[in-house]
C-alpha cells in the first residue's frame, strides 16, 4: 500500500519537518494578522468615511480573490513590476497576513459593534470612567467573543498554507512528492501511503485546534 | 502592459474560464446535495449514518483541498481507482463543500427556536407538517449567510485545481508565464477573470443575505 516507504531512513521525519514549515509560516502569518486585524477592526468602528471606503474595498478584494492568485501576484508580479526579489517564504507570509488581517478585522469589527450600548451606559451609571469601562467591561467581553474565532482562523491558515508548494516552498506536500519520486522503483505504490499520511497529518494538526475553538465558543456563550 | 499580448491570450483564458466555471458549479451542485443529505442525517440522528457523516465532516473540514485532491488524484489510482482530472476536481470540490454545507445547514436547523416547535405542536400540527412548514423554511433562511460564504469560498478554491494539471485559469496563467514570460499581462488577465467570476456572486450574495435577514421571524 505504500506506507512502508515512510519507515525507510528518515522519511517520516522529513515529512514532519515539511509540516513544520507549513505550521511555521501559518503561525507567523496568524500573529501578524491578529495584531493588524485588531488595529484595523478598531479603526473600522470609528465610522470615518475614508477608512470605511478603504476597508470595504480591501475586504471585497480579499473576499473574491483566491489566495493562490494573490500568492502569484506577490511572488511573480512583485519581481517583474517592482523589481523586488522576495523569497517564497516572505511572499507567503505577506499574502497570508494580507488575507488574515482582513478576516480578523471583520471579526473584531463584528465583536465591537455587537456590544450593546447598555453596557457602556451601565458602566457610566456605576461611575466608571472611560478607561475603567474598557478594561473591566468591554474588553473582557470582546476577548471572549474573539478568542474562539481567532483560533478558528489558525486552522484555516494552516489549511491554506498547503498552497505554498505552488510557489516552490518545500513543505509537507513537496517532501511527499520527493519521497515518492525517490522510491519510484522500490515501492511503486508509495503515492497512496504518502498522501494518505499527509492527509492524516493535516487532520491531526487542525482537528484539536477546531475542537478547542468549538469548546471555548460553547463555554463562553451567554 | 502590452494589449496585443492580452488579445492573443484571450481565447486561451476564455476556454480556461469556461472549464473553471463548469467544474466549479458541478462541484457546488454536488456539495449542496451532499450537504443537505448530511445535515438531515445529523439532524434526525439516524443511527450509524450520523456517525459516518460526523467523521466525514470533521475529516474534510480539517484538511486542505490540495491534500484531498492529491490523495484522490495520485493516491487512489495505486489502489486501482483511476479518475480523470476533471472528475477528480468536481468530486474533490463536492466532498470539501459538502462538509462545509452540512455544517451550515445543520446549524441552520439547530438555530430554529424551540418555541417554534412548541407553538406548532400546540396548534395541533403533525410531525411532518411541523418540519416542512415551520422548521425548514426558517432553517433555510437562517443558513443563507453561511451558504453564500461557502459558495464564494468554493469558487475561490477552484484555483487549486491547477495542481492536478487541470487546464483552469490558474494553470493557464502559470503555463503562459512559463512559456513567454509576459508576467504582468498574464497576472492582470488572471485577476480580471476571477473578478468576472466572483464579483457577481459576491454582490448577489450580499443582496440575498440582506433579503433573508428581513424575512426573519420572531424577535
Amino acid at each position: 500500500m505504500g506506507f512502508e516507504v515512510l519507515l525507510k531512513g528518515n522519511n517520516m521525519l522529513r515529512l514532519l519537518g515539511g509540516l513544520g514549515v507549513a505550521l511555521y509560516i501559518s503561525l507567523i502569518s496568524v500573529a501578524i494578522s491578529i495584531f493588524l486585524g485588531i488595529i484595523l477592526g478598531a479603526l473600522m468602528t470609528l465610522k470615518n468615511p475614508v477608512i470605511n471606503v478603504f476597508s470595504r474595498v480591501y475586504l471585497e478584494i480579499v473576499r473574491i480573490m483566491p489566495q493562490m492568485v494573490l500568492l502569484f501576484i506577490v511572488y511573480f508580479g512583485a519581481t517583474k513590476v517592482l523589481g523586488l526579489n522576495l523569497s517564497a517564504e516572505v511572499s507567503a507570509v505577506i499574502v497570508f497576513s494580507f488575507w488574515g488581517t482582513a478576516e480578523m478585522s471583520d471579526l473584531v469589527r463584528g465583536a465591537l459593534s455587537g456590544i450593546d450600548t447598555i453596557q457602556y451606559e451601565s458602566s457610566a451609571a456605576l461611575g466608571m470612567n472611560t478607561a475603567q469601562t474598557y478594561f473591566h467591561v468591554i474588553i473582557p467581553q470582546i476577548i471572549r467573543r474573539l478568542i474562539p474565532l481567532s483560533i478558528n482562523l489558525i486552522t484555516r491558515m494552516i489549511k491554506t498554507t498547503s498552497l505554498v508548494m505552488m510557489i516552490g516552498i518545500v513543505e509537507v506536500l513537496k517532501v511527499g512528492q520527493q519521497i515518492i519520486e525517490a522510491n519510484r522503483k522500490s515501492s511503486p505504490n508509495a503515492a497512496f501511503g504518502v498522501f494518505a499520511t499527509i492527509f492524516l497529518l493535516y487532520f491531526l494538526a487542525c482537528y484539536p485546534i477546531s475542537l478547542l475553538s468549538k469548546y471555548l465558543e460553547k463555554k463562553w456563550e451567554n | 502592459m502590452d494589449f496585443n499580448v492580452i488579445k492573443d491570450y484571450l481565447p486561451l483564458y476564455i476556454k480556461a474560464f469556461m472549464l473553471t466555471i463548469k467544474i466549479g458549479w458541478i462541484g457546488i451542485a454536488l456539495s449542496l446535495g451532499i450537504g443537505v443529505i448530511s445535515a438531515f442525517i445529523l439532524h434526525f440522528k439516524i443511527p450509524f449514518f450520523s456517525a459516518v457523516v460526523k467523521v466525514y465532516v470533521e475529516l474534510f473540514r480539517n484538511t486542505p483541498l490540495l491534500v484531498q485532491l492529491f490523495f484522490v488524484y495520485f493516491g487512489l489510482p495505486k489502489l486501482g481507482i483511476s479518475i480523470s482530472a476533471e472528475a477528480c476536481g468536481a468530486i474533490g470540490l463536492g466532498l470539501l463543500g459538502g462538509s462545509y454545507m452540512a455544517e451550515s445547514f445543520r446549524s441552520g436547523l439547530g438555530a430554529v427556536k424551540l418555541s417554534q416547535t412548541e407553538s406548532a405542536l400546540a396548534l395541533g400540527m403533525k410531525k411532518r407538517q411541523l418540519f416542512t412548514s415551520v422548521i425548514l423554511p426558517q432553517a433555510i433562511t437562517l443558513s443563507v449567510p453561511a451558504v453564500v460564504a461557502n459558495l464564494i469560498f468554493l469558487l475561490k478554491e477552484t484555483s487549486v485545481f491547477s495542481a492536478i494539471s487541470l487546464m483552469d485559469l490558474m494553470f493557464t496563467a502559470k503555463d503562459l508565464i512559463g512559456l513567454y514570460y509576459n508576467t504582468t499581462e498574464c497576472l492582470f488577465m488572471l485577476v480580471i477573470f476571477y473578478v468576472i467570476m466572483l464579483l457577481p456572486v459576491s454582490v448577489l450574495g450580499s443582496i440575498v443575505e440582506k433579503k433573508a435577514r428581513f424575512k426573519m421571524f420572531g424577535d
